[in-house]
């Protein structure tokens, strides 16, 4: 186990890295830079500010100090925004990001769960039909649209909640409700089919003839194997959420990190970019990392420690 | 002898989009205290329907026990309650199936599988349980079994599972234990170790049996008693001498033709030319007609009376009525 863990946090790394050398060479190669502007500036401030953040140096200058820049988790000072940090960018802003992320997850995850599992155990009745229509519409409604209608409705029409920011339990309702429909529907649809698949066991059986009640069968025997597909899309499910964060907390004006994500690329904010770049893939590969723990603990046939096996 | 089964006149039918199938259709037997009754017959045939029927494990919809009795000790199980079925399954009645790959759920230990039958019904400490698991185990003959109780089904090779799932089956010691093809999965070698298995069970535990197979090789070994099944009628019951050696119904002997015998050695087999009815619409008389090389105008019409050649013996067949065996006696001269 140790031993897996160690490969797998090397391999982490690995990709880590391809993602930093890729997103440097996609860096440099969009044009413009962080001190390009409509204003003439002065031809020696100009090169006094490239020697400040480094800019005047040749491209692997740069590259091995963002390298030192990501190792010692020290990305400097933002260029577009005098006086802050990207650390501070970041500690202001990932808190809030990984709230909006986690609130999303748990509340996908358990009414996904729950909805697939009430909709097999009522095959082809009215939830089951109700579920199904449910799932269908939150796939099919992407999270911006949803997003817009709640708060026309919700917010503008009725005035039941508030529109936008993140300052309040009542706040989070609207945009967690936009962001997680759609993987609660994936998780529904999912959970329903393997559920309705798994009931038909021979061990549903087994234990049926043991004269186990009927909720002790679905939480015991049949939700386990029913929820290893599920964990298997967890990590696809995840990034969704993780690229979701950036189109929410943009439309709730929530103060997250996606905002300055998507700023720092259109202002060629360089350290800001790495470091959310890098902040943002870190999280998402740990969070793979965490899936396969997960599945590896759902599931004793899968050793971690072993390749392959039986 | 103490009946502790009897099964009176019981029909299970499946609604399915093509129509609605008659799996069982009448069927009466019993079965007597510490005894092995062998229910045998082509697979369909509705032996699974039977006793999933006695176990009310029958999946509604599709399916219904339509018409009926089946009685338990005292109780008529037809008319208990979900709740009142649950006290009894595990607990009084037991069952076994086919596949042992496929019984034990992959993702519990064979311990946790074990106990929570035994936790489900009786009031009894964790401590308590994995002891009479282990006894259980050492009962079934797994070797280890401390350590054998913390591993998964998978560590297990298809007759260690067929064991546990005895092991399991016996845990809370039930009166009656219903085992479907419990071997018909299993090598030849592993099959004869746990038919043994049975018997050593039975000597020490007084179950009463009811074993289904389609392999008369198994009945041979085991049973006392002997139902044959075809197309959703117990055709011919009878001791395991009176069915091997007096059988009178022509499917139950072209059963018997069709497999290998050790006390027959050099006859030909002969395997039963044609299939079974369609369940969807079977017909009115003996629904063995369209095979049987005797048949007569009367069995396509009407379904033969039953004939009692003894107390134990009772074919469903026209050729024992006295006028066909005039009819047999002339066409032989
Ligand atoms: N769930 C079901 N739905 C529809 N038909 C069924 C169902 N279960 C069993 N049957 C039908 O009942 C008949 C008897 O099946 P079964 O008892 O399993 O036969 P076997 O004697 O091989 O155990 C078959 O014709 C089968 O098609
Ligand atoms: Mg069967």
């Amino acid at each position: 186990m140790l031993k897996y863990i160690a490969k797998r946090l090397l391999i982490m790394a690995v990709t880590l890295w391809v993602i930093v050398t890729l997103t440097f060479i996609l860096m440099i190669s969009i044009p413009g830079s962080p001190l390009n502007s409509e204003r003439n500036t002065n031809e020696v401030v100009q090169a006094n500010l490239e020697a400040h953040y480094n800019l005047d140096e040749p491209y692997y200058v740069q590259y091995m100090l963002y390298i030192k820049s990501i190792v010692t988790f020290d990305f400097g000072p933002s260029i577009k925004q005098p006086n802050q940090t990207v650390n501070d960018l970041l500690g202001r802003g990932f808190p809030i990001s990984f709230e909006l992320g986690i609130i999303t997850i748990i509340v996908a995850l358990i009414s996904g769960i729950t909805l697939g599992i009430l909709a097999a155990l009522r095959h082809n009745g009215i939830i089951d039909y109700l579920a199904i229509s449910l799932a269908v519409l939150g796939i099919s409604i992407p999270n911006f649209v949803l997003a817009t209608l709640l708060i026309q409705k919700l917010a503008v029409d009725w005035n039941i909640l508030p529109p936008a920011t993140w300052s309040s339990p009542a706040h989070m309702v609207l945009p967690v409700i936009a962001l997680a429909t759609g993987p609660m529907a994936i998780i529904a649809r999912l959970t329903r089919s393997t559920m309705l698949e798994v009931l038909t066991q021979d061990y549903i059986k087994m234990a049926r003839a043991k004269g186990l009640s009927p909720w002790k069968i679905v939480l015991k025997h049949a939700l386990r194997n029913a929820l290893m597909p599920v964990v298997t899309i967890m990590g696809t499910l995840l990034a969704g959420i993780l690229t979701g964060t950036f189109v929410i907390e943009k439309i709730f004006a929530i103060p997250g990190m996606g905002r300055y994500f998507v700023e720092s690329i259109n202002q060629r904010d360089y350290p800001v970019i790495m470091g959310t770049t890098v902040f943002y893939s870190a999280f998402l590969i740990f969070m793979l990392f965490l899936v396969d723990i997960v599945y590896g603990i759902l599931d004793p046939r899968i050793k971690l420690h072993k390749k392959g096996g039986a | 002898m103490e009946k502790i089964l009897e099964v009176k006149d019981l029909h299970v039918t499946f609604r399915t989009y093509g129509g609605t199938v008659k799996a069982v259709r009448g069927v009466d037997f019993h079965l007597n205290k510490g005894e092995t009754l062998a229910i045998v017959g082509e697979s369909g045939c509705g032996k699974s329907v039977t006793s999933n029927a006695i176990m009310r494990l029958i999946p509604n919809p599709p399916g219904k026990i339509s018409n009926g009795s089946i009685r338990f000790k005292e109780k008529e199980i037809t008319r208990l309650s979900e709740k009142q079925m649950r006290s009894i399954r595990g607990v009084d009645i037991s069952m076994i199936f086919q596949d042992p790959m496929t019984a034990l759920n992959p993702t519990l230990t064979i311990g946790t599988q074990l106990v929570e039958g035994l936790q489900q019904h009786r009031k009894i400490s964790p401590t308590e349980a994995k002891a009479k698991a282990l006894d259980m185990l050492e009962l079934v003959g797994i070797p280890n079994a401390t350590e054998r109780l913390k591993q998964y089904p998978h560590q297990f090779s298809g007759g260690m599972r067929q064991r546990i799932v005895i092991a399991m089956a016996l845990i809370c010691d039930p009166e009656l234990l219903i085992a479907d093809e419990p071997t018909t999965a299993l090598d030849v070698t592993i099959q004869a170790q746990i038919l043994e298995l049975f018997e050593r069970i039975q000597e020490s535990t007084g179950v009463s049996i009811i074993l289904i197979t389609h392999d008369l090789g198994v009945v041979a070994k085991i049973a006392d008693r002997v139902a044959v099944m075809y197309a959703g009628k117990i055709i011919e019951v009878g001791t395991k001498r009176e069915i091997f050696y007096e059988s009178q119904h022509p499917y139950t002997k072209g059963l018997l033709n069709s497999v290998p015998r050790l006390d027959l050695q050099g006859e030909k087999l002969t395997p039963i030319d044609g299939t079974p009815p369609d369940l969807f619409s079977p017909p009115e008389g003996c629904p063995f007609t369209a095979r049987c090389p005797f048949a007569m105008e009367v069995c396509d019409n009407v379904y033969p009376v039953t004939t009692a050649r003894s107390d134990s013996h009772k074919v469903d067949c026209w050729l024992q009525d006295e006028r066909a065996k005039q009819l047999l006696a002339t066409a032989e001269k």
